[in-house]
């Protein structure tokens, strides 16, 4: 039996490139200006995988948790070499914590099934939270290595792999199933396949493959049942062509509605504060908070912050 | 039913046989917090060693009880082990807040016994209070819960998190964002083993084939901000501003030559000639006057601050913006205007 991957990846808005055009007058971040990405160190959990896939027969599959344009994180990730994508997307999983995420992700993993590693990027970069891996090891009941740095070998039943906690770097032995996370430093990401893209730009979630044909249609509303119909038939099609993306519901991962999106959420935000730094040749600078507000509106303005 | 004490718990990181140092701040930190609260400070010690030395530091820091746990297979950080006892004493002792460094390790325990408690985590706090919230569709007011205070999306927002209906509310805090208070010698407290463990039960499942300590890493070059500090500074405690204000904006800390000659800090933190050459986004010299050697490291930043009580200082020359005034007066007010509370 091959040993099964799964890559954790997830869509974020590029906050380390808040450009201008993101910025609201006042001085807040327009998240819809912002493009949305592939998590960068998702790419290098993502590339880790791909390493152990060329050196043993290891299959890849990754899984994003988010709304349907997610699929684009998908098809990159199919780009690049990863044998299929799952998409677990639910309005009822709006406003999740780590905790809420954790789980709905954790039976994503369940319902795959005898997975030998997990892999996710140490953090993203919309949250900086690092919590998602060590909180998806728990609700499995799984080892966590965080902080990897090179993946060293793989057998049946173990991996070495060489990490870095503060101060102490290791190179560890342990036991599979495991769920590691990876730093930015273990790799260079592989830039895609043209072959592969050409393939896999076609990839669609049932989502995506339905309003296509929706789009398309000429059987109008009386064709409810034709309609349904071709939808099937576009699934099959994609599914036949390795083509299609598994897309998941709360209740296709059999998740109890208590323990997902805001209800299964401990934390919660109770207020947000935009960083309103106050705003070249040499510039006098007040020593009053005035004066200060002022240099730092001008500096993230400038963009120097953020 | 005795009504549970409801202590805040700092989880003690050990580094060499030393406490880290974020783990002292994070005893002075939820010493304010216990007293706004009228509750006690519980720290935990997992070590591979005798740990009473160092327990008496953390009480001299303002620490109540010290549960220690002893054990030679403890003396490197593994996560399943650590995580294992670090919950099941929290289900033990019940504290209503429960407080980790966010280190490397403290950001790999933490969520794992979090998610084991089924309780919230926030990571990454620059600033924590005691407040009350009111849930207007419960009609409910939350007295007393613990505000976790950080920033988000990339350092673009600054969010307050709560985690108003489970206990205990957990965070990680980062380095350096609370100034050590006095240490009060002889300060009396009491340390306690903690025995309650089923070691058979503790898996122990990692073999190391390899393992190397190195020295604290200052990554001054990769750092898109530098707060470094001069002979201007006036003290090695009022160093720690620097600290801070790194610490608040998200940056790594520099310093002069003048800095560390007074030993003030590392030389691995020296900027200029004779140390790290830098061109970071934004470099913020406090109490740098500037010497030729020293702007040869950094003039080439993006932005440069200069705070200087000499309005003749040299570093003016090189910098965008120059506020004459005290440091010690003026890096508290950027913290405050950084923390967007002016």
């Amino acid at each position: 039996m091959p040993l099964k991957l799964i890559v954790l990846a997830k869509q974020v808005p590029d906050t380390h490139n808040v450009t201008a055009d993101a910025m609201k007058a006042d001085g807040t971040v327009n998240r819809g200006a912002l493009p949305a990405i592939f998590n960068p160190e998702d790419l290098n959990a993502l590339e880790m995988a791909l390493e152990i896939k060329d050196q043993t027969d290891a299959t890849v599959t990754v899984m994003t948790m988010g709304p349907p344009r997610a699929a684009n994180i998908l098809r990159e990730a199919m780009y690049m070499g990863a044998d299929a994508g799952i998409l677990i997307t639910d309005r009822h999983f709006a406003g999740a914590d780590t905790l809420a995420t954790s789980y709905t992700l954790a039976l994503g993993i369940k319902k795959v099934g005898d997975v030998s590693l997990i892999l996710c990027g140490r953090q993203a970069i919309d949250g900086d939270t690092a919590q998602i891996g060590p909180q998806v090891a728990e609700k499995l009941g799984i080892n966590q290595l965080t902080y990897v740095e090179e993946f060293v070998n793989v057998e049946k039943k173990s991996i070495t792999l060489k990490r870095t906690l503060g101060q102490v770097s290791e190179t560890v032995k342990t036991a599979l199933p495991l769920l590691i996370t990876v730093t930015s430093s273990a790799n260079h990401p592989r830039t895609f396949g043209a072959k592969r893209l050409m393939k896999y730009k076609k990839a669609r979630t049932a989502i995506e493959a339905e309003q296509e044909v929706r789009r398309s249609s000429t059987t109008g509303e009386y064709g409810m049942e034709i309609l349904l119909d071709e939808i099937e038939q576009k699934k099959k099609s994609l599914k036949s062509k390795g083509l299609f993306f598994e897309t998941w519901s709360a209740d296709d991962v059999g998740a109890d509605h208590e323990q997902i999106g805001l209800p299964g959420s401990p934390t919660k935000v109770k207020k947000v504060q935009s960083v309103v730094f106050a705003a070249s040749e040499l510039k006098k600078i007040e020593p009053n908070p005035e004066g200060i507000r002022e240099m730092f509106i001008e500096l993230i303005e400038d963009r120097t912050f953020g | 039913m005795a009504k549970q004490p409801e202590n805040v718990l700092v989880f003690i990181e050990m580094e060499h046989g030393k406490v880290a140092e974020v783990s002292l701040e994070l005893v002075c930190q939820a010493r304010e917090l216990a007293d706004t609260l009228h509750v006690n400070v519980d720290t935990i010690v997992l070590s591979g060693m005798n740990v009473d030395i160092c327990s008496q530091t953390i009480i001299s820091y303002g620490c109540d009880t010290v549960y220690t746990v002893c054990d030679g297979r403890l003396e490197f950080y593994e996560t399943l082990p650590y995580a294992r006892i670090v919950s099941d004493f929290v289900r033990e002792s019940k504290p209503q807040i429960v407080l980790f460094g966010a280190t490397a390790i403290g950001r790999d325990i933490a969520p794992r016994v979090a998610s084991d408690l089924r309780t919230g985590l926030t990571a990454d706090c620059t600033d924590l209070k005691i407040g009350d919230h009111e849930d207007k569709k419960q009609k409910k007011v939350f007295k007393n819960i613990l505000y976790q205070i950080r920033p988000a999306f990339g350092g673009n927002i600054i969010a307050t998190i709560i985690t108003p209906e489970h206990k205990p509310q957990m965070a990680t805090v980062r380095e350096g964002v609370i100034k050590l208070s006095a240490q009060e010698k002889k300060r009396k407290g009491t340390i306690k083993p903690f025995g309650n463990i089923n070691w058979d039960a503790i898996p122990f499942i990692n073999t190391v084939l390899e393992r190397t300590i190195h020295e604290k890493k200052v990554n001054l070059k990769g750092a898109s901000i530098v707060v470094a500090g001069g002979g201007g500074v006036a003290s090695k405690e009022d160093f720690d501003l620097i600290k801070q204000l790194a610490a608040t904006l998200g940056g790594v800390v520099g310093a002069s030559r003048a800095a560390v000659d007074n030993g003030y800090i590392g030389k691995e933190h020296q900027v200029g000639q004779t140390g790290t050459t830098i061109r970071p986004k934004l470099y913020i010299a406090c109490g740098i006057s500037g010497a030729i050697q020293h702007r040869a490291g950094m003039d080439q930043s993006g932005k440069i601050i200069a705070i200087n009580n000499d309005p003749e200082a040299p570093i003016f020359n090189v910098a965008h913006y120059g506020i004459v005034g005290d440091l010690h007066k003026v890096i508290p007010m950027m913290i405050k205007a950084y923390k967007g509370k002016s």
